[in-house]
């Protein structure tokens, strides 16, 4: 008992003291560690070819592609069922990415330090909304951007963030919360603090107008452009707790469309894991809850770090996507949340609450005894490959993944 | 034939998770296939136009305009269904159904919600309660704790911990306390005063305590400690912990305990503890056998005693409750009671009269139910045998309903004998609800009804209403259980 609170006032100190600072964009070849050509990171806790969903089968057949490891999505499909492609969670590369989470060799990989923990981590840049890879979306449209995004967009970034110093994130996100981000489902307010903070060293950096104003127009465009960020910002805030004896705090949260994994302080690298839920939500025209694929990205460790459905009172807008869609139930969300907490942020708080800081540190053995689990705000995928985006909604951590590891945490400390 | 229609707001913007909800409504509605509200800029037009959901209309609508496109079975069906959306459209204020009030759902998150918050009234199922308790405790939280079938190794483990942190720990299955004023779980609104009392018994303390309200006195603190803490197994742990807590407090000047017959070793330790201070005590151990008094202590046969000694023996009550005798020839009592203790009570003033009764709650000295041929009868209603999945009588005293038509209907039966316990907690007409039931019934040739009522004009029932209510209905009205059962002597002529 001893032992688990020390360790939980140690994780949430480390918590509360990181300092994330948006400070490069860089190839993925150069900087994930133990990336290699042929190899493909993926979201969620490790899973083989033949398990995978729909969509995380269409964005690697996509990725390859786009690699150039393959002419076409169908010489894609023969080689990674073929095994002739190396799979990997990102959450074991330093890296995160959204829903399918694709991560290779040639992809622009933001680069989130942590100046207290000393530590960095990396997410590929956002690629919009609708048809995009990260939803499952593999064609020549998708490519395009894709390319794009590797020769223009990424490089212009860099250049300005290196420029400039890079971005601290810690009080952009609070500014973020009071102007109604959760930074899941919502970053247009993020979004265009970044775009603000970053425009005019792009300006300065940039040799070609035309590139710069495409880049800055695609920024503008994208109302979840900060997701990414906040996603490695995420990654970069809770990797030093993931070894801290006896802490029963969540370090990650993430699934790879087939299962929902977590990862807790306590027992370090293992995953927990359990079939992932199917989100509760709205959906775009044309499309119904029979198109919808399960759960899906790393893009939970925004939960993890008591933003997104943890911050929900924030960001009333969002609580439409769920229940009755009263914007007054949004605070209840939040409240819920806190009752899994260990803490709250006091440099994240939301001003419609009383400047309540947002729920920090989920600890599995109130998840466990509350039989409250983490509520998530999520995109919602196509069950097919290559499709893409078709809704967004609200979907629930399973509580099979917290009570292994409460047992494993009781195990690995010797209480029956 | 399939119609696709596009309506056109010029101008109107929309924030998109409303507009979704909104499409969500729109397809649900009869005859519709396929519907989207949409801003009409240039890639929605496209996600409208591969849904098969745009028109020539929407299809010149512009980034600022909202689009309303529905592909439905016939054009009538679409153009109700355009007609019908368009309120809510204009406005869409969704309040809550719920109660949005957030309340905390542990005590870990009440304690931080409340952090003043000396006490944890705790009332969830047994299995739960004493994990629940633990947690309170080693917060430092005092624990009152309704909830019952919790074991009793758990009982005496969480008044160990309790004893140890200083703490009170109330229960389990504890109705009833008063502290600081503030009446808790089933407790009446008395008034304060100096005397003080520890009980294992939830309706003896309400009785007790608005015997000694109604009466010119008053509570400094009714601390209650659960129907199993005086057995021989816990102890008397929390009693005695009560006991010290009223001795040393200096705005209670005397000290009453209400129990059942305390275990055989129990009861030394309790005499040997009251023998200590120097405080005068009342005990009132109901059916309890002769023991040995402390010189500081008086010992009452009753509850309605129990509150006379604590208010100086000063005398209580009427004994007469109307000069009738019973006109039929039943000469059985039958008592439908909805409080244990009132039940016990009833039992010793009808022994100590000399008959024989029978209880399915005997007190020493009464037989079982199952012998109860030619007896006086006393049933006690919140008995597992009648609650068993239904709320106890003293929430829904519809339970009653069963045996009182029985008992009016049996020419043996000439005096019925009913207990009202009001307050807090209770229902909150319970004297409506008998006279309701009483309602219809042939008064002639039918047995007399005595209650008494448990509770204060200061109750939300408000006694003196009850009263009325229940004398309109031709039941007798005594001053307290006690009354009501020598009353029923008097009516039987079975005493003098």
């Amino acid at each position: 008992m001893q032992l688990i609170e020390q360790g939980n006032q140690e994780a949430i100190r480390r918590m509360l003291s990181a300092e994330p600072v948006l400070i490069d964009v860089v190839p993925a070849k150069e900087i994930v560690p133990g990336l290699k050509d042929r190899m493909i990171l993926h979201a969620g806790p490790p899973i083989t070819w033949d398990r995978m969903c729909g969509p995380m089968q269409g964005a690697i057949a996509g990725i390859i592609v786009f690699e150039g490891w393959a002419k076409d999505l169908d010489a894609a499909l023969d080689m990674a069922a073929a095994g002739e492609i190396e799979f990997d969670p990102n959450h074991h590369h330093d890296a995160v990415g959204p829903m399918t989470g694709m991560t290779t060799v040639s992809q622009p990989m933001l680069v989130v330090e942590n100046k207290t923990g000393g530590n960095r981590a990396y997410c590929a840049i956002n690629e919009g909304l609708g048809k995009v890879m990260r939803f499952g979306g593999n064609d020549q449209e998708v490519l395009n951007r894709l390319a794009w995004i590797r020769d223009v967009l990424g490089p212009g970034m860099g250049g300005a963030l290196r420029e400039m110093g890079g971005i601290e994130l810690k009080p952009l996100i609070a500014r973020g919360l009071s102007m109604g981000d959760e930074m899941h489902q919502r970053n247009v307010a993020c979004s265009g603090l970044v775009l603000r903070a970053i425009a005019s060293s792009m300006a300065k950096t940039s040799k070609d107008a035309t590139a710069l104003s495409e880049a800055l127009a695609f920024i503008s465009a994208n109302d979840q452009f900060h997701l990414n960020i906040a996603m490695a910002m995420g990654k970069a805030i809770m990797d030093p707790l993931r070894d801290i004896e006896g802490s029963s705090i969540v370090t990650a949260m993430s699934r790879n469309g087939t299962e929902f994994g977590i990862r807790v302080s306590g027992t370090g690298d293992e995953w927990f894991t359990a079939p992932v839920e199917m989100p509760e939500g709205l959906y775009f025209a044309g499309y119904t809850e029979a198109d919808a694929n399960p759960d899906m990205g790393d893009s939970t460790i925004v939960e993890t770090i008591g933003l997104g459905g943890f911050a929900m009172g924030a960001s009333p807008a969002v609580a439409g996507f769920v229940g009755a869609g009263a914007a007054s139930e949004a605070a209840n969300y939040t409240h819920r949340m806190g009752e899994i907490c260990a803490s709250e942020n006091p440099e994240w708080t939301i001003p419609a609450m009383d400047y309540l800081g947002v729920p920090t540190g989920i600890d599995i053995r109130l998840v466990v005894e509350t039989g409250i689990v983490p509520t998530i705000n999520t995109g919602i995928a196509h069950r097919e490959p290559g499709v893409g985006q078709v809704g967004a909604g609200v979907v629930r951590a399973p509580m099979a993944c917290f009570e292994q590891a409460v047992r494993r945490l009781a195990e690995k400390l010797g209480i029956s | 034939m399939e119609f696709t229609l596009n309506k056109v707001l010029q101008g109107f913007y929309k924030d998109s998770v409303a507009l979704m909800r909104l499409s969500r409504d729109l397809v649900a509605m009869e005859g519709v296939n396929e519907a989207a509200l949409m801003i009409g800029s240039p890639s929605n037009k496209q996600i409208l136009r591969d849904a098969g959901l745009l028109a020539s209309e929407g299809d010149a609508a512009e980034g600022g305009d909202l689009v309303v496109a529905i592909r439905a079975k016939d054009s009538k069906a679409a153009h109700a269904a355009a007609e019908a959306i368009e309120p809510q459209i204009m406005s869409q204020t969704r309040a809550s159904d719920d109660d949005i009030d957030w309340r905390p759902q542990s005590i870990r998150s009440a304690a931080k919600a409340s952090p003043d918050a000396n006490l944890a009234l705790i009332s969830v199922p047994g299995e739960f309660a004493a994990a629940e308790a633990r947690k309170a405790l080693s917060r430092g939280l005092h624990v009152m704790m309704f909830s019952d079938n919790v074991s009793v190794e758990d009982e005496i483990a969480l008044k160990i911990q309790a004893r140890e942190r200083g703490l009170l720990m109330m229960g389990p299955d504890c109705g009833t306390a008063i502290l600081d004023g503030v009446p808790l779980a089933f407790a009446n609104n008395v008034a304060g005063g100096e005397i003080g009392i520890v009980g294992a018994s939830g309706t003896g303390i309400q009785e007790v305590t608005t015997l000694i309200s109604n009466n010119g006195g008053g509570i400094s603190q009714a601390i209650g400690v659960g129907g199993r803490d005086l057995k021989n197994e816990v102890g008397g742990i929390s009693t005695l912990l009560g006991i010290d807590r009223l001795d040393s407090d200096p705005s209670t000047s005397h000290i009453v305990l209400i129990s059942k017959p305390p275990g055989d070793r129990v009861l030394p330790k309790i005499l040997d503890r009251i023998t200590e201070s120097s405080k005068p005590f009342t005990i009132c151990f109901i059916g309890a056998s002769n023991f040995n008094v402390p010189a500081n202590a008086t010992v009452t046969r009753t509850l309605k005693e129990a509150a006379q000694s604590a208010l100086g023996g000063k005398s209580i009550g009427s004994e007469i409750v109307s000069k009738n005798q019973v006109s039929k020839e039943g000469k059985q009592i039958r008592g439908l009671y909805s409080g244990g203790t009132l039940a016990a009570e009833s039992q010793v003033i009808l022994l100590d009269a000399g008959l024989e009764v029978a209880s399915n709650a005997a007190v020493p000295g009464a037989s079982d139910l199952k012998n109860a041929a030619g007896m006086h009868q006393i049933i006690d209603l919140g008995d597992d045998q009648y609650t068993q999945g239904r709320p106890h009588p003293m929430i829904d005293p519809e339970i009653r309903r069963e045996p009182l038509e029985e008992a009016m209907n049996n020419p043996n039966v000439g005096v019925i004998l009913i207990d009202i316990v009001i307050g807090f907690g209770a229902h909150p007409d319970p004297a409506g609800q008998l006279v309701s039931m009483l309602a219809g019934t042939d008064k002639k040739n039918q047995p007399e009804i005595i209650a008494s009522i448990t509770g204060t004009e200061q109750d939300p029932q408000i006694r003196s209403t009850q009263v009325k209510t229940l004398q309109s209905a031709g039941v007798h009205v005594a001053d307290s259980n006690a009354d009501a059962a020598i009353a029923a002597l008097q009516m039987l002529r079975v005493n003098s």
